[in-house]
């Protein structure tokens, strides 16, 4: 039993426990603060610890490294989940800064929400890791179910709730469909295990089809990918805004890292089958996520919409289906990151001030907020792909892998809708610098102005200097690959 | 000892001004504008030292930079200029000053406007100066959002809200910028699998394209989105129409930016990228962007004539004036394209100080239309002379700088396009017509005493007449400071045109 090759999943636990505790320690009326004041330390450390973990490319090159698995290859840690495992330590560094104020204020249980976020984080970091479907699921699970109690943790809202039992309801339909999925394929090929059903001839029969079409099926719930995309925009309304945020950024992208292992280790072989249906749901994404958005009144509705194209973008790198692609899909995952955390610091500032995250209650923000304003304008023209934001570096990695595979109407379709997304998000910025808003001036806390700090120059430096994000990127594709 | 970044000074000189005035407290105005002028002074007197200095008898890329920058897409940190390039560069330095005056008196939240003036102007610098495809497509697009914002907050509404205005220039450029992104990802990936390697380096791109590396129907596909995108950016037919309403409701600096050099890159791009990479494509849309040319020149300058917003006379007369840029490049000479090149910076001077006087003007008396003013030469002389510069120059009048490169083109297109050349030496007619007709209402006739509280423009306010007035005469009087210097960048071009003059183009075989 290799302890340590766990030892990212134990030390979130022990966090998840240690906020419980202090939870029942602290007297009642006392601020929780100081519980996300240490998660935030002690993730910052391992973060940068992990570091440490990565494989060198020369090692993984020569066969010398032996990749890390635990419990006989249920569990392997290798570069790719190790990127991956650090992007959702990130995002959830970035929530816990600018959600402290937030939930003192408009939470009812502080302590719990903590401790949920850690288990939801540990689901993320199985779900990376995970190389059977079983472990899979748990992870999924895991992550899951924390996020159904976080979405409905402002009990006082009606919205709230109701983004809660959406969620929960269709989430238990995915759940389902690929439970079921999985059970088709373990009955047709007699494993659950990623590498063993990579070369199992059972997985061309038709109920081991079936499985795997209700497997991603339910991948692509997660994803919220069209037309499965339904939930989205009402839970992204409804839950408080880091957690809106932490589903864009946190929940998306470890759909995306399990859902990756899966099509490129067990499902490689049937990928004439998914492959055209991947190329064309991501179209679908980028052409029906953008032009839904244009619509929306509320910001966070947009944002839910926006972020069903930027599925789209990221499955743009999959149908590439080659190194340079999945490169791309985790390079974009993590700007992806940095701009939702400029983009929701700003809302959930917003919504906890002004009582709504509408157009209306951005008015004037680039008067009584300056910072919050250019932070949201940059993040936002980083999700659009405008330079110098890491956007743009993002989008050309994604379409020049799609474009070297020959898909290049898809490239078309990319690069025009990222134009006309450019459209609803400068209505944010519209809305912010045009209009007059009340005028009073928004109190911004140290820690909230870190976090939008921060990620707009993470934003910034990946779009002009993207190299050393780059170098970690082909690290990990590169060695998943091997 | 490495040499000194001299580039890298000009770009990083308004980049260093946007970052210090974030950091100026708002209501400090007068900071604010003595920073952003200082900033451009200094990236000004860089450029002319450049400019002076530019070894004309040697040719080709010099004061080049080159640090590696992203080595797995293979982009360098690559900077230079050669005779084609520096020309635009000092005419965004000028331009760059003389907005930085014009907007002195702006005193609705000074302190954003110049930030995102600076970011436009470092980022349209940045377009001309870059030598690596990835640079030049980051500092191509960094400029369309900062336009945005500054015509959504201090801009005019007239004709057009200010909002609809923005919002229109943003998709139209957005939208030409997606195609030419496609092509321009097309490319990269189609050069990187012939030479073996990815690179974004121009001059490795051109080479692999004059060397017959590209397939003709690749070049033709890819010439076409390049055309889409450098030709909306540039108002070529039909994709023009944002340019007068974006003008109109632009703030005068943008106004100036945008009609002065921001529109040059599209012909710029088009000399850089799609003549030098894709020399075939080039060869096989000529015609077809000779006869839109053609119609730009026309119908444009028969447009501006019924106009009576000032704003909308010269947004018409730019978009007329693209046209001749745009034959001078159709024509594929060594001759033509250098006029295309020299009346570029001629049309940024002019268009320039147009729109300068119009916002003076526009900002005393707030009325822009051709009906309501008129005799402002008896009360505002120096802005009637500087009126008088622009319109003369406007319409060719030699001694200043737009005859020599008109002339240039005419006589580099006559031999190709005979009967092109002709209609556009007529539009010369319709340009007379409009300018003067406008020139004589608003600036000649009774003195109109409704106009008499107005002060004519005096001290600081000078400074946007004085800098481009001198460029204005001086390239006029002298033109072969400009066109000596261009002449060593078109030079280079000889060879390649003369290889493909044989090709056939889109109607066959007939030149």
């Amino acid at each position: 039993m290799n302890f340590e090759a766990i030892s990212t999943e134990i030390f979130i636990l022990v966090l998840s426990l240690f906020a419980i505790v202090m939870d029942l320690v602290l007297p009642k009326n006392e601020s929780r603060k100081s519980i996300g004041g240490v998660l935030v330390f002690a993730l910052t450390g391992w973060v940068l610890y992990m570091f440490s973990m990565y494989t060198p490319e020369a090692a993984v090159a020569d066969g010398s490294a032996n990749t890390r698995y635990f419990m006989d290859m249920m569990y392997i840690v290798d570069n790719y989940s190790l990127f991956f495992k650090q992007l959702f330590m990130v995002a959830t560094i970035f929530t816990l800064l600018f959600s402290m104020d937030y939930m003192q204020t408009v939470l009812r249980y502080k302590g719990e929400f903590y401790a949920l976020l850690m288990t939801a984080l540990l689901g993320m970091c199985v779900l990376a890791s995970a190389n059977d479907f079983l472990t899979a699921f748990i992870g999924l699970e895991l992550m899951t179910i924390s996020f159904y109690i976080l979405v409905g943790a402002r009990i006082s809202s009606v919205n709230s709730s109701e983004a809660a039992v959406k969620y929960l309801v269709v989430g238990s339909v995915s759940t389902a469909i690929m439970l079921y999925g999985i059970s088709l394929i373990y009955g047709s090929t007699g494993t659950v295990q990623f590498y063993e059903m990579f070369r199992n001839q059972h997985l061309f029969t038709t109920a081991g089809l079936a499985g795997a079409t209700m497997i991603m099926i339910g991948f692509f719930f997660k994803l919220s990918v069209i037309p499965f995309h339904m939930w989205a925009p009402d839970v992204y309304q409804g839950a408080p805004t880091p957690i809106t945020a932490m589903l864009a950024m946190g929940s998306k992208a470890a759909g995306i890292a399990a859902f990756m292992r899966v099509i490129y280790v067990a499902f490689p072989l049937i990928g004439f089958y998914w492959l055209p249906i991947l190329a064309v749901l991501s179209a679908v994404c980028m052409i029906g996520g953008n032009i839904m958005a244009i619509r929306q009144n509320d910001v966070k509705r947009m944002l839910a919409y926006s972020s069903i194209a930027q599925a789209g973008y990221m499955m743009v790198g999959m149908v590439s289906a080659d190194y340079p692609g999945m490169k791309a899909v985790m390079f974009y995952g993590m700007l992806y990151v940095f701009a939702n955390v400029g983009a929701f610091t700003a809302l959930s500032v917003v919504e906890q001030q002004r009582g709504g995250s509408d157009y209306k209650s951005l008015a004037g923000l680039a008067k009584s907020a300056p910072v919050l304003a250019a932070v949201m304008t940059i993040s936002l023209l980083s999700m659009a792909g405008i330079p110098p934001t890491a956007g743009f570096a993002g989008k050309l990695y994604l379409f020049t892998s799609v474009v070297n595979q020959g898909y290049l109407w898809l490239a078309f379709v990319g690069f025009i809708m990222s134009m006309i997304s450019v459209y609803y998000y400068l209505q944010v910025a519209k809305a912010m610098y045009l209009t007059e808003g009340d005028g009073k001036e928004l109190h911004i806390s140290g820690a909230v102005r870190a976090a939008a700090v921060l990620s707009v120059i993470a934003t910034i430096l990946f779009g002009v200097w993207p190299e050393k994000l780059a170098e970690l990127t082909n690290l990990a594709a590169y060695t998943f690959l091997q | 000892m490495t040499s000194f970044p001299l580039l890298s000074a000009v770009l990083l000189a308004p980049i260093c001004a946007a970052v210090i005035l974030c950091f100026v407290s708002p209501k400090a105005a007068q900071s604010v504008r003595v920073i952003a002028a200082s900033a451009m002074t200094v990236a000004l007197a860089l450029t002319l030292y450049a400019f002076f200095n530019y070894d004309m008898t040697a040719g080709g890329m010099q004061f080049t930079e080159s640090i590696p920058w992203i080595k797995d897409l293979g982009v360098h940190y690559a900077l230079g200029v050669d005779g084609i390039s520096l020309p635009m560069l000092l005419l965004t330095d000028l331009i760059g000053l003389a907005a930085v005056y014009s907007s002195w008196n702006i005193t609705n939240r000074p302190k954003e406007f110049y930030i995102l003036l600076m970011i436009l102007i470092a980022g349209v610098t940045g377009t001309f100066i870059a030598t690596d495809l990835f640079i030049f497509l980051l500092c191509y697009e960094v400029v369309v959002i900062p336009i945005y914002i500054m015509v959504i907050i201090w801009g005019s509404t007239k004709r057009v809200s200010k909002e609809y205005a923005g919002m229109k220039l943003t998709i139209y450029l957005l939208m030409g910028s997606a195609f030419m992104l496609v092509g321009v990802v097309a490319l990269y990936l189609t050069v990187g699998d012939v030479v073996g390697f990815r690179t974004f380096d121009m001059q490795a791109l051109a080479v692999a394209g004059q060397n017959g590396l590209l397939s003709e129907e690749f070049q033709i596909f890819a010439f076409l989105l390049l055309l889409l995108g450098f030709g909306s950016l540039l108002s070529m037919f039909p994709f023009h129409s944002w340019s007068p309403d974006g003008y109109a409701g632009a703030p005068t600096a943008v106004s100036m930016i945008h009609a002065g050099v921001l529109k040059k890159i599209g012909g710029y791009g088009l000399i850089r990228l799609g003549l030098l990479v894709l020399p075939l494509g080039a060869r096989f849309w000529a015609p077809v962007i000779a006869a839109l040319a053609i119609i730009n020149v026309m119908y444009a300058a028969y447009i501006a004539l019924a106009q009576k917003d000032l704003k909308y006379v010269i947004g018409y007369s730019s978009v007329s004036h693209m046209g001749y840029v745009l034959l001078g490049f159709a024509c594929l000479n060594v001759v033509s394209v250098s006029g295309a090149v020299a009346n570029m910076v001629a049309h940024g001077v002019m268009s320039a100080l147009f729109f300068s006087m119009i916002g003076f003007v526009y900002e005393k008396t707030h009325m822009r239309s051709v009906t309501e003013l008129r005799g402002l030469a008896h009360q505002m002389p120096r802005v009637a002379t500087g009126f008088m510069l622009a319109g003369m120059a406007s319409l060719g009048l030699p001694g200043l700088i737009g005859f020599i490169p008109e002339f240039t083109i005419f006589v580099g297109s006559f031999s190709v396009y005979p009967a092109f050349a002709i209609l556009a030496i007529s539009g010369i007619i319709f340009t007379a017509l409009y300018t003067l007709r406008v020139l004589a209402k608003v600036l000649f006739g009774p003195r109109d005493s409704k106009f008499d509280r107005y002060k004519d423009a005096r001290g600081v306010e000078m400074m946007p007449l004085v800098i481009l007035g001198i460029a204005l005469v001086g390239f006029g009087i002298f033109p072969q400071v400009l066109m000596g210097m261009v002449g060593s960048g078109t030079e280079q071009l000889m060879p390649l045109l003369d290889r493909i003059a044989e090709v056939p183009g889109f109607i066959g075989g007939i030149r």
